[in-house]
């Protein structure tokens, strides 16, 4: 071994231990339990086979938790990226000024634990600020966290108002490497700023946009403070109105540690792991986001 | 993947880049430029407001609120709640106010166990991902891109996914509701950080290396004497990004760390809720926990905001 790779192996032996210990062996096992009984009360479980996939198929909690889930993340993703887009294009022509900027990031550095209180008393149905200014509209009050119809776009607001700004700023930070003189020479020619939005910014942006798309609908899937918080409501459990927030990580999360059924818990992982990898690719390839128009 | 994602903007060529937005010349005031500067002000109100009424409702006197006070002032403002929520208010204080709650916040434990969780996974991480950084920036051996390249794909990985495992592994270990079971799979290392600090060490020009290794240092003097200072400022953009995502970590110490010792903040926060009352609940003490949980990443944020804001180009995407 030569003295290099001897240097190399000390330097990354306590990150390997890390990777291996907490990431790759917890990745197989994971796996693996998915098909044993792993019961967290008896601490063991036994093969048995496809019996929790086979579960998982017939279990309409799951289906209702996919179709909640999808419905949060076309929500989540489709307003916040519109908003996201409009702030950094906002940001981009009239100021760079870093108190703006800090403003708008500050929501996304908040615990959400914090902010789904927060949002839990601004929305109450009685007493919260939001339904006051409804109100004084001449719109009556909502139930938002306590509707079956609304908890799913309320949660989705919540995040949009979190994230919008730390979106932005990722997409600004894109905008920023459009080389100046694709704007001086639309502007010569007369364009409008829609047209230039149109014909420049967004193809220049989109292997950015593209990055930026993936990352938030991989995290949006992954939605659980807010909705382990703020619609279990005072003592209650989470997820409801009846199941219409049961989010995919909130239903594993409740057969692991409510159920104790780990192995069910660990097959319902696996199908989320499975469901990420296909659209992360599949966004990939319709947003072509390996290639950039600049080059 | 690696080509989309490229090396933060430094502040330095963030400044410059500001600097050359505001030679351009400047427009004449139009209609349009006064609309969207309308927009932004009214981005910026809504990105405020919910904490402004965090803190009026903090500083409000809890019977006003359940009657429907809607005053933009704290209606009969009082510190009752903050006492409360850092448990210095007394019994009869509590019970005439009419916000008792079954639970207890212990906000100083809970604030003392997040700055213990929160401080030690910062020190390991920085430390053990700097090393980890630098091997994979600077040292040639085999199997060095395979290597890097299965840490990246652990950043994909869904927390959920460990979650399981890991809580199976800590259980086994005797670690449950203990500090080293609720800092350890954050200790060693995350995929991020790696792959953050590495943007950097890759930066940096290697012929002063080359100067010191000519000189007989060693590897491990060159990182400690060199690379380290040279890295001053990601080194502690990763500190800061690192201590607040510890933070705001809610899941992993839900589950291996609810008992009243251990629970950090957000964990306490969550009890706190728990044992609140359904009628009539005491908003005001509640509102001032998460006033009190939030306020040391605004304080932080307010000393570091520039750092962090310019920091959060690509290499903040996580």
């Amino acid at each position: 071994m030569s003295r290099e790779t001897k240097a190399a192996a000390l330097f990354l032996l306590p990150s390997f231990i890390g990777f291996v210990v907490f990431y790759a062996y917890p990745t197989l096992r994971g796996i693996y339990l998915s098909f044993t009984d792993f019961n967290l009360l008896r601490n063991s479980g036994e093969w048995v086979g496809t019996r929790n996939y086979q579960a998982m198929f017939a279990d309409a909690l799951f289906w209702n938790a996919l179709w909640v889930t999808f419905k949060y993340v076309v929500i989540n993703i489709g307003i916040q990226t519109v908003l996201a887009l409009g702030i950094a294009v906002l940001m981009h022509r009239l100021t760079s000024s870093v108190v703006i900027r800090g403003i708008l990031v500050l929501p996304w550095l908040i615990p959400n634990v914090v902010l789904a209180l927060l949002w839990m008393w601004m929305l109450d149905p009685s007493l919260g600020i939001v339904n006051h200014y409804l109100n004084t509209v001449g719109i009556s009050s909502q139930a938002f966290l306590g509707s079956e119809s609304q908890v799913i776009p309320t949660l989705a607001g919540i995040n949009i108002w979190r994230h919008m700004g730390y979106t932005a700023l990722l997409l600004f930070a894109g905008l920023m490497t459009i080389p100046k003189n694709y704007y001086e020479a639309a502007a010569l020619d007369g364009a409008s700023e829609w047209h230039m939005f149109r014909t420049v910014t967004l193809p220049l942006l989109r292997p950015v946009l593209a990055l930026v798309l993936v990352i938030s609908v991989v995290g949006s899937f992954q939605i659980f403070d807010s909705v382990q918080v703020a619609t279990a409501g005072f003592g209650g459990t989470p997820g409801g109105p009846g199941n219409a927030s049961r989010v995919m990580y909130l239903y594993i999360f409740q057969q692991a540690f409510e159920f104790y059924d780990l192995g069910y818990a660990a097959a319902l992982s696996v199908a989320l792991i499975v469901l990420l990898v296909f659209v992360a690719a599949i966004q990939l390839r319709l947003l072509r986001a390996g290639e950039s128009d600049l080059a | 993947m690696s080509d989309t994602i490229a090396p933060s903007q430094t502040p330095a060529t963030e400044r410059a880049a500001a600097k050359s937005a505001r030679a351009r010349p400047k427009r004449d005031l139009n209609w349009g430029r006064i609309g969207a500067w309308a927009v932004m002000g009214l981005l910026l109100i809504i990105t405020l407001f919910p904490f402004y009424w965090m803190l009026r409702t903090a500083l409000s006197t809890n019977a006003e609120l359940v009657k429907g006070s809607q005053t933009i002032t704290p209606p009969g403002a009082t510190l009752l709640n903050l006492k409360q929520a850092l448990g210095l208010a007394s019994a009869q204080e509590i019970a005439a106010a009419g916000t008792e709650t079954s639970a207890d916040i212990n906000f100083f434990v809970a604030l003392r166990n997040s700055v213990i969780v929160c401080t030690l996974i910062t020190i390991g991480q920085v430390i053990f991902c700097s090393m980890a950084a630098y091997a994979f920036a600077r040292l040639k051996f085999p199997g060095r891109d395979k290597i890097f390249f299965l840490y990246l794909t652990a950043m994909m990985i869904p927390p959920v996914f460990t979650l399981i495992p890991n809580f199976v592994l800590v259980k086994n270990l005797g670690l449950l509701n203990t500090f080293p079971g609720i800092v350890a799979p954050y200790f060693l290392m995350t995929p991020f950080a790696v792959f953050f600090l590495r943007q950097f060490f890759l930066g940096i020009s290697r012929e002063v290396e080359e100067a010191a290794i000519l000189d007989g240092a060693g590897r491990w003097r060159i990182f400690r004497q060199l690379i380290i200072p040279m890295s001053a400022a990601p080194l502690t953009t990763l500190a800061v990004l690192t201590y607040i995502t510890a933070w705001n970590e809610y899941m992993w110490p839900l589950v291996v760390g609810d008992s009243d010792g251990v629970r950090v903040l957000t964990v306490a926060l969550n009890a706190f809720r728990q044992g609140t009352p359904t009628i009539a609940p005491p908003w005001a003490p509640l509102m001032s926990a998460t006033l009190l949980a939030a306020l040391p990443i605004i304080l932080l944020f307010l000393v570091l905001g520039r750092r962090m804001v310019d920091a959060i180009g690509f290499s903040g995407i996580k």
